[in-house]
């Protein structure tokens, strides 16, 4: 090990707020993007609840909500306003301050130089500045339940014109989708930030010997996912100011001539609402990537982890998450074979749909092979791991129907989608982050989580996200419509409601068990039992200094690494496992 | 620990393929000449994913019982086995093609081929919460619109009545009647924001976006009544934006269009 200690190294702050608040460490900030997560995710829970209260009883007065929402009940039922601001307002957090922030801002902040055997990101303050423009994007966003108007009712897509003609084609499209759109555009700069960083940090902070094929699987699905990152946002940034421009400057980008709306003429000519779909897409695809993509690197560290073995085909997974990202960029146009699209296109883009299935196939065929002839060990982490391997086959998989042009003609815009992305880039995504959770919580705050109301959370969210959502397949099949504020309106529908009513059920139960994972949490955060260095006997750069980690990370020795990362069960090591930074076995001896 | 999970992967691939055995409900019921070859696209893609699914959740079951800690010591240390991803890659790969392939003809079929000689010809102005239903008339051309001139009450799409074209034009509202064992060319607009026109029992489905005319066609094989529902969210009652389609004998057809265009 190098004994010199590095130069750049900016000083361990004293005060409170340099320390904790505007903190330029990537622990800190990577703490910091987890918490904001952690909020986010609870308000997208809660709001999923509620929608669910109407699905499954459209016609149920609820008078103590209407005490704390009045804006969301006009003295009976919930309105179906308030239901599509609950929904458009469900999808946006979770999908960018959720999804893309927990796996990428916070675990990848956090581990992402430790991993590779840095002292911090490549940019600090940058790190920093991203993280505060994400909070204020946070802010702006849910400022736009409470402006006039309420929050906008056009979904997490905001197709135009919809979200483009203002409050005349609806409630929550004046004000409130303003600061949507402005939330968005923050989101994306901070993205931005946060990529340029996490690519430069990997491609020039290694330290000695970690070549990029010694790489932790995490690293690789972190760094692709920045790629991603940087490519996809700006486009939606473009995308956003333009539609803001529509709106505020009177422009005409996404909005056609010849609009009536209500027997109002609309002054707009020229603008093509398909244009929005396309950027939209263009980042939204790859953005499904950003979410489940650093879920597929933990489930990979896990699975070797506890298995106590070598990842099966390591260089075969390098390849896969790759292949993910580069084919992610061209399939966009799926979401959009019925949208007016020219025909001849949607068979491209249905064909590359299907191909990228495979890559997908292959991570899975591998994860099946690690755990072959394993040594299995059940810590709560590996059975989030394992529980994310079979979402992940339950949810990928139906992606085989909806990429076909003609299945998509019949299932487009039902509860199918609905289910397959919710399994996949939702429930999925998220057990990579709890897994992450249980497995590098010791490192972070020196305690154990505890284990037992690990599993118990773990069996109930397990089995509770199996029932919402494979039924949720069906009702899809059934016809069931998305975004619709009650299925009792059409006679095809009428089938559904017992499947609306169940699906809630096991919703409101597995929403409530959610809390046991917020108490252990916290609870463990200042109570849990005290641990060591490596508690799981892992191999990675992480496990080699003390937990919680000095300030720099090393202490000024920046490690020297000689091994893969998953060195597990190697014949004839005096341990199960070989540190990355253990020194060299003499294959003379 | 082991074995409680493994039974629970289990019974979760049973109940999942309970659930798509159609026993518990599956797609309404199909009357256009495409909707067949669509359910059975489906059906064969069901097959190929039923059995992917099955083997990956029953072989993971398996190894998670099989290779627990308690049960098995040694572990064998490998780093892969590229011959065996290879195959695996290939055979995936074919597949997966394969079905992209299969499934592209009912689309070709749909928007490729021309719209047929003599087909009934629809206009379909979609807005805010309703459908507009417009025939040609016996001229078999549809007259000029003109946005300014639209009137939710006396004119909801605009007609302009100076041209010598609309004037047999039969505007309806939310009544779409088409004749059984024709086919239909159906242009879909929309007067404000993307909706989409979606009636289940045709296995039809295209947005109505506005500034575009979007044509199609397809052929109603049973006669009967079948709802048109929207399926892209366009406002507050998006969910109630419902329509009828009512596939008549020519006869009925020919009289109802008389009885609409005296009314």
């Amino acid at each position: 090990m190098s004994d010199s200690g590095n130069p750049e190294v900016h000083a361990e702050p004293t005060t409170f707020l340099r320390k904790w608040i505007f903190s330029v460490d990537h622990k800190i900030i990577g703490i910091q993007y987890y918490f904001l997560a952690l909020i986010a995710v609870f308000i997208g829970l809660g709001l999923s609840v509620l929608m669910r209260l109407r699905l499954a009883w459209p016609n149920e007065s609820w008078p103590l909500l209407e005490k704390i929402f009045p804006i969301g009940f006009d003295g009976g039922p919930m309105t179906p306003e308030f239901y599509l601001a609950l929904m458009t307002m469900h999808g946006t957090i979770m999908v960018f301050f959720v999804l893309t922030t927990a796996p990428q801002g916070g675990f990848g902040n956090y581990f992402l130089p430790i991993q590779i055997g840095a002292h911090d990101m490549a940019f600090p303050v940058l790190n920093m500045l991203s993280f505060w423009v994400t909070f204020v994007s946070l802010g702006v966003m849910v400022a736009a339940f409470f402006v006039v108007g309420g929050a906008p009712i056009s979904g997490w897509t905001a197709y135009a014109p919809l979200s483009a003609l203002g409050e005349v084609a609806g409630p929550g499209l004046g004000a409130g989708q303003n600061l949507w759109i402005i939330s968005i555009a923050l989101f994306c700069l901070a993205s931005l930030l946060g990529a340029l960083n996490f690519i430069t940090t990997v491609l020039n902070m290694r330290a000695k010997g970690m070549t990029l094929m010694k790489m932790p699987l995490t690293v690789w699905t972190w760094f692709t996912t920045a790629i991603l990152a940087l490519l996809s946002f700006p486009v939606l940034l473009a995308g956003g100011i333009l539609l803001l421009l529509d709106r505020l400057g009177g422009t005409s980008f996404f909005i056609p001539g010849g609009l009536v709306v209500s027997d109002t003429i609309i002054e707009h000519s020229g603008g093509s609402p398909i244009l929005w779909q396309h950027l939209f897409w263009f980042f939204g695809h790859p953005e499904v990537y950003i979410a489940i993509l650093p879920g597929m690197g933990v489930a990979s560290q896990l699975l070797s982890t506890f298995a106590r073995k070598p990842i099966f085909g390591y260089r075969a997974m390098v390849v896969a998450i790759f292949a993910i990202g580069l084919l992610g960029f061209f399939v966009w146009g799926h979401h959009m074979f019925i949208s007016g699209l020219s025909p001849l296109s949607a068979l491209i883009f249905s064909v590359i749909t299907l191909t990228i299935g495979v890559p997908s196939a292959i991570k899975t065929f591998n994860w099946l092979g690690t755990l072959w002839g394993g040594k299995i060990r059940f810590t709560t982490a590996m059975l989030y791991a394992i529980g994310f391997v079979s979402l992940f086959v339950s949810g990928g998989i139906t992606g085989l129907f909806l990429g076909q042009t003609s299945i998509d003609v019949q299932l487009h815009d039902t509860y199918f989608p609905v289910a397959h992305f919710h399994m996949i880039m939702g429930v999925a995504a998220l057990f990579g982050i709890f897994g992450g959770t249980y497995y590098w919580f010791p490192k972070m705050f020196g305690r154990m989580l505890n284990e037992w109301w690990g599993k118990f959370h773990f069996w109930i969210t397990f089995i509770g996200v199996n029932a919402i959502f494979i039924p949720m397949h069906l009702m899809g099949i059934m016809g069931g419509l998305r975004r619709y504020a009650q299925s009792t309106e059409f006679k095809f529908l009428e089938p559904l409601q017992p499947y609306q009513e169940f699906v809630s059920i096991a919703a409101f139960i597995t929403a409530a068990a959610q809390v046991i994972f917020l108490v252990n949490l916290f609870w463990s955060m200042f109570k849990g039992k005290k641990t060591s260095e490596n508690p799981w006997e892992s191999t990675t750069l992480e496990w080699t200094i003390p937990s919680p980690p000095p300030h720099d990370n090393f202490a000024g020795k920046i490690p020297v690494v000689h091994h893969g990362p998953y060195e597990y069960g190697v014949p004839g090591s005096p341990r199960d496992f070989v540190m990355q930074t253990d020194p060299p076995i003499d294959k003379n001896k | 620990m082991a074995i409680s999970f493994a039974v629970t992967i289990w019974l979760i691939v049973l109940a999942t393929i309970y659930l798509f055995s159609g026993q518990m409900g599956w797609f309404p019921p199909q009357v256009s000449e495409h909707g067949g070859a669509i359910d059975d696209q489906f059906f064969y893609t069901l097959i190929v994913v039923g059995v992917a699914f099955t083997l990956a959740q029953v072989v993971l079951g398996y190894y998670v019982w099989r290779y627990r800690s308690s049960a098995h010591k040694e572990v064998t240390y490998t780093h892969g086995n590229t011959k065996l991803e290879v195959i695996a890659t290939v055979v995936t790969a074919v597949v997966f093609v394969t079905l992209a392939i299969m499934g592209q003809k009912v689309w070709a079929q749909l928007h490729l081929q021309g719209i047929p000689e003599g087909a009934v010809k629809v206009e379909v102005t979609a807005q805010q919460f309703a459908w507009n239903i417009r025939y040609p008339g016996a001229d078999g051309r549809f007259g000029r619109t003109i946005p300014q001139l639209i009137n939710d009450q006396l004119n909801p799409v605009g007609v302009d009545p100076k041209d010598p074209a609309s004037e047999d034009d039969i505007v309806t509202l939310n009544r779409m009647a088409i004749p059984v064992n024709r086919d239909v060319q159906i242009t879909l607009r929309s007067k404000d924001v993307t909706h989409s026109f979606f009636v289940p029992a045709l296995r039809f489905k295209q947005d109505t976006t506005p500034g575009m005319a979007i044509s199609s066609h397809f052929k109603a094989l049973k006669i009967g009544e079948y709802e048109i529902a929207c399926a892209e969210l366009c406002g507050i009652q998006h969910y109630k934006m419902r329509g009828f389609l009512m596939v008549k004998s020519s006869e009925d057809f020919e009289g109802w269009l008389k009885e609409m265009s005296e009314y």
